[in-house]
This record gives structure tokens, sequence and C-alpha cells, in this order.
């Protein structure tokens, strides 16, 4: 992670709120990234991550706050630079979100050609080397319908990495799938972690958060309430509110093994065994 | 009786007769099937996506349609627009017949992709903004190819409809198959079996369309969409 020695943030998003329904939804959060970056969000459901996350590249629009790419402020309100900033910010979301009608290659391929302009077979190409990343090069021609939980998550973010975002949002990328699957899609985003690939990621993988975050900000009610490295919060007697939240959700996955929680928890286990020596 | 179902008849003098009224009554439900299905779809997209005086214009505009008797609108168009105090009007009974079946066809048709657009999940439509595509990208290479395979089997259901409606065209004295056969009937008097040829006539033209239709559908059948192998 030291590689970068740049400390100019190459995506800030500042003092953001939102609020629905009367609801303060989003209380003035900030997140800052540099290259090389991992943050993850955690905390309790209804705390706001999905939000948070969502507003940063304007799927759902704040209804304060700025937002930074590089030294270049964006005005989201133009269209034109919201579709800039979107296709700078790649997105994986939790239920893959792939176009039904269209297989796994042309699934990259259409923003790729809609929107960075490329002819049809350079941005096919362009597909099959993405697929071939995340190891589905032999599943180019499926449709979605044809794919499982854990092969549709890689051909999203085979669909994000082809715009060669600056900064990935990860929107609880294995909450959807099938215990089974969670491993081979945390092993892509390991990879990329690995590879220097700036992310903001909501997850409930406390095992592999551990693992891969630079940083993790905990929230709750709509705020940022802990901010810092793993380490410093997740450490033996940190007395934190985030080791407190982990030790609550490990004590629900140890305490009925049989739930979806518990199985999760094993399938994250694995990676997380493996982590050290990465 | 001896005369009744009489074939040599049916072929030497219905069925020539009665084929210039099936060309009539093609060149009326091919082009109005097309140009109806086009518009529908377009004015599908702008009922669900369009800004909102647009999405009210063409609300008012499907309702006012689907809320008048074809019989009057094609009269309206053929016998009423010539009398319009300043453009006074003229249509050609094909014209009229032609116009008004487009007009109804279209209308009824954005109700099927109305219907189809709504079904699409939300989510893809996030999806294809998270990468950057304008709305109009998103509408017409996401939403758009989708809802056509889902509205397919209404819409091939409102064409089939159109079949049949065609035959109010000879009331605007466009002279399709129907209004062959009336007159045919007036000169020979022998109304079962020119009725019963026109009868046979349309069956084969819904029979012809809904083999196609199915075509299209298996054509455009994908794994998720359309009919599974």
């Amino acid at each position: 992670m030291n590689a970068h020695q740049n400390d100019t943030p190459i995506l800030r998003a500042e003092h953001f709120s939102k609020t629905l329904g009367g609801r303060k939804i989003l209380d003035d959060c900030s997140i800052r990234m540099r290259p090389g970056d991992v943050k993850v969000l955690i905390g309790p459901s209804g705390a706001g991550k999905s939000t948070f996350l969502q507003c940063i590249n304007c799927l759902i629009e704040p209804d304060e706050g700025e937002i930074w790419l590089g030294d270049r402020k964006i005005d989201f309100r133009n269209t034109r630079e919201l579709c800039g900033l979107r296709e700078r910010v790649g997105m994986i979301f939790q239920d893959f979100n792939l176009f039904d009608h269209l297989c796994a290659e042309d699934n990259v391929a259409l923003a790729l050609r809609k929107v960075r302009g490329m002819s049809k077979a350079e941005a096919l190409e362009r597909a099959r080397m993405e697929l071939a990343r995340v190891g589905l090069a032999e599943r180019a021609k499926l449709y979605p319908a044809q794919l499982s939980g854990g092969q549709k998550q890689r051909v999203a973010i085979a669909r994000a990495l082809a715009m060669d975002p600056t900064v990935l949002l990860l929107d609880e990328p294995t909450s959807a799938l099938d215990p089974e699957l969670v491993g081979e899609v945390l092993t892509v985003i390991r990879d990329l972690a690995a590879r220097g690939m700036p992310m903001i990621m909501v997850t409930h993988q406390m095992e592999f958060a551990r693992a891969v975050a630079t940083e993790i900000l905990f929230m709750e009610h709509g705020r940022v309430i802990e901010q810092g490295s793993p380490a410093e919060l997740l450490a033996e007697g940190a007395q934190t509110r985030t080791q407190d939240f982990c030790i609550r959700l490990c004590d629900l996955c140890g305490g009925d093994a049989s739930t979806l929680d518990g199985e999760g928890g094993t399938a994250s286990l694995t990676p997380n065994a493996e982590c050290p020596e990465a | 009786m001896l005369d009744f179902l009489d074939l040599n008849f049916i072929t030497s003098r219905v069925m020539p007769y009665l084929d210039r009224g099936l060309l009539m009554s093609l060149q009326l439900i091919i082009p109005a099937s097309l140009i109806g299905g086009f518009i529908g779809v377009v004015m599908g997209v702008l009922r669900v996506f369009g800004s909102a005086p647009v999405r009210h214009a063409t609300d008012a505009f499907v309702a006012v349609v689907r809320g008048i008797p074809l019989t009057v609108q094609l009269m309206i168009l053929y016998f009423g627009l010539p009398n319009l105090p300043f453009l006074k009007i003229y249509l050609s009974p094909y014209a009229a017949a032609l116009i008004g079946f487009i007009i109804c066809t279209s209308a009824y048709q954005s109700e099927y992709v109305r219907g189809a657009l709504l079904s699409i999940q939300q989510g893809q439509i996030k999806a294809a903004q998270a990468l950057g595509m304008t709305r109009w990208q998103t509408i017409i290479s996401v939403i758009v190819p989708q809802a056509v395979r889902r509205a397919l089997p209404g819409c091939g259901n409102e064409i089939i409809y159109l079949v049949k409606y065609s035959s109010l065209a000879y009331l605007v004295t466009c002279i399709e198959l129907t209004g062959e056969a009336k007159v045919l009937v007036s000169r020979t008097f022998r109304p079962t079996e020119v009725y019963l040829v026109a009868a046979c006539y349309y069956l084969a033209m819904v029979t012809a369309a809904t083999w196609l239709l199915t075509k299209l559908e298996q054509k455009l059948a994908i794994p998720g969409f359309g009919p599974q192998k």
C-alpha cells in the first residue's frame, strides 16, 4: 500500500447530508480516498452505509455535500459532469444488476461502446480481457440467467473494471450470494486490493474487512462515529464501538451456526486464513 | 340446394374477386402493424420516461383513442375532417383507413409496452447510470430491448386484432376483403360461399401472423426471456 507516495486524494466526498421522508439518513459524512486506499464501511442496518456509498456517485443525490475528483469539484447537477464522475467511479451492487438481455461479454462491452465510444470489436476485445481477469473467459457468451450468483457478481466486477475506474464502490458485494459462492468473489476483490485498486466497500464480512481494509469507518444513525485502521479499532481490548459491533456480529454467527450468517462466517474464514501471508 | 358450396363457383368467381380485397387488406394491415408498432413503442417509452407534460399529453391521447369506437374514429377521419372550418382535410379512403388503424393500434401497443417497461427492475437502470450512461442511452440500450421482449405476446395479440378490425375499412369506402365480399354478395346473392371464403382468408391471415409472431419470439428469445428451449 505504500507504493504510492502521492498524498493528494484521488476522490473526496465532503460533508454529505441527506434527508429522506423527514428522517436524516446521512449527517455530515466525509471520506477521502488516496491511491491504494481500501476503506470499509460497517455498522448496523439502517446506519446509512449504502446511502453514503450511492451518494458518492450520485445514484442518490445528496442534499448537501461536495464531490472532488482529484482537484476538480464535480457539479453533480450538470448531467455531463455527473456522467463523467460515474464513468470514473465504478460500482458493484449487492444484487449484481447485470443487463439481463445481454451475454456476459456484451454486459461488459455496452458501456465501453456507449460511454467510451469504442467500436464493437474493440469493446468486445476489452470485455473478454476483463472477463478473463475474473476467471470467466469461458463464460463470455452466457447470459445472466445461465450464470451462478458468484459468476454474475464477477461479471459485474469485470464490467466496472473495464471502464478503468479511479475508485471502485462495492455495496455488500457478497450479501446476496450463497455461502459457498462468497469465496470466489472475495478472492477477486482481494486481488484488486493487492493490485492497489482504491475501493470503498460496505460489507458484513468482518474477517475480510480486517484483512484488506486500510481504514474502517463505523457508521451509526447516519454519522461516521469511528474511523481508523483495523489494527486500531479491532485491537484486543480496544473498547471501540466497532469492536463491540464485531463481537456482537460474531456472537450471532457462532450462536446459530445453521443460519446464513453462520455459513457466511465459515466461507469468510478461509480467505482470512490465507491473508497474513498475502 | 344442389349448388350450395359450388366449388366451381368458389374458385372461378369468389376467389379471384376476394383476392383483390385480400391484397387491399394486406396493404392496410402490414403498414399499420409496423408503423403502429413502432409508434406504440415510442409512445410507451414517453408515457413512462417522458417529462411530465409529455407524459400527460401521451396519456391523454391514449385515453381519447381508447375511449372512442374505431368506427366513429374512421368516420371522423374520412367524413369529418373535410368539414373542418379552416383546414379542410380530404383523405383518400385508403389514407383515412390506414391513419385510423395506425392511431388505434399504436395506442393499444403503447399500453402493452408501458406495462413491460414498468416490469424492468430498477437495479439495471442504476447499474447503467453507475457506468456513466445517460438516461436515454439507458432507456434505449438497456430497458427497451428487454421491455419489447416482454411486451411481444401482448403486441402480437393486438396485431391479430388489427387483422380483424381492418374489416372496418369498407365503412369509409376503402374496399378491402370484407368490402369486396359485400359487393360480391350484392351481385350474386350467394352470401354463404362468399362470406365463408372471406372467413377462410381472415383465418389464413391470422394463422400466418401467429406463425410469424412465434418465429419472432423464438428469434428474440434469450435465456431469461421468451420461450425456453
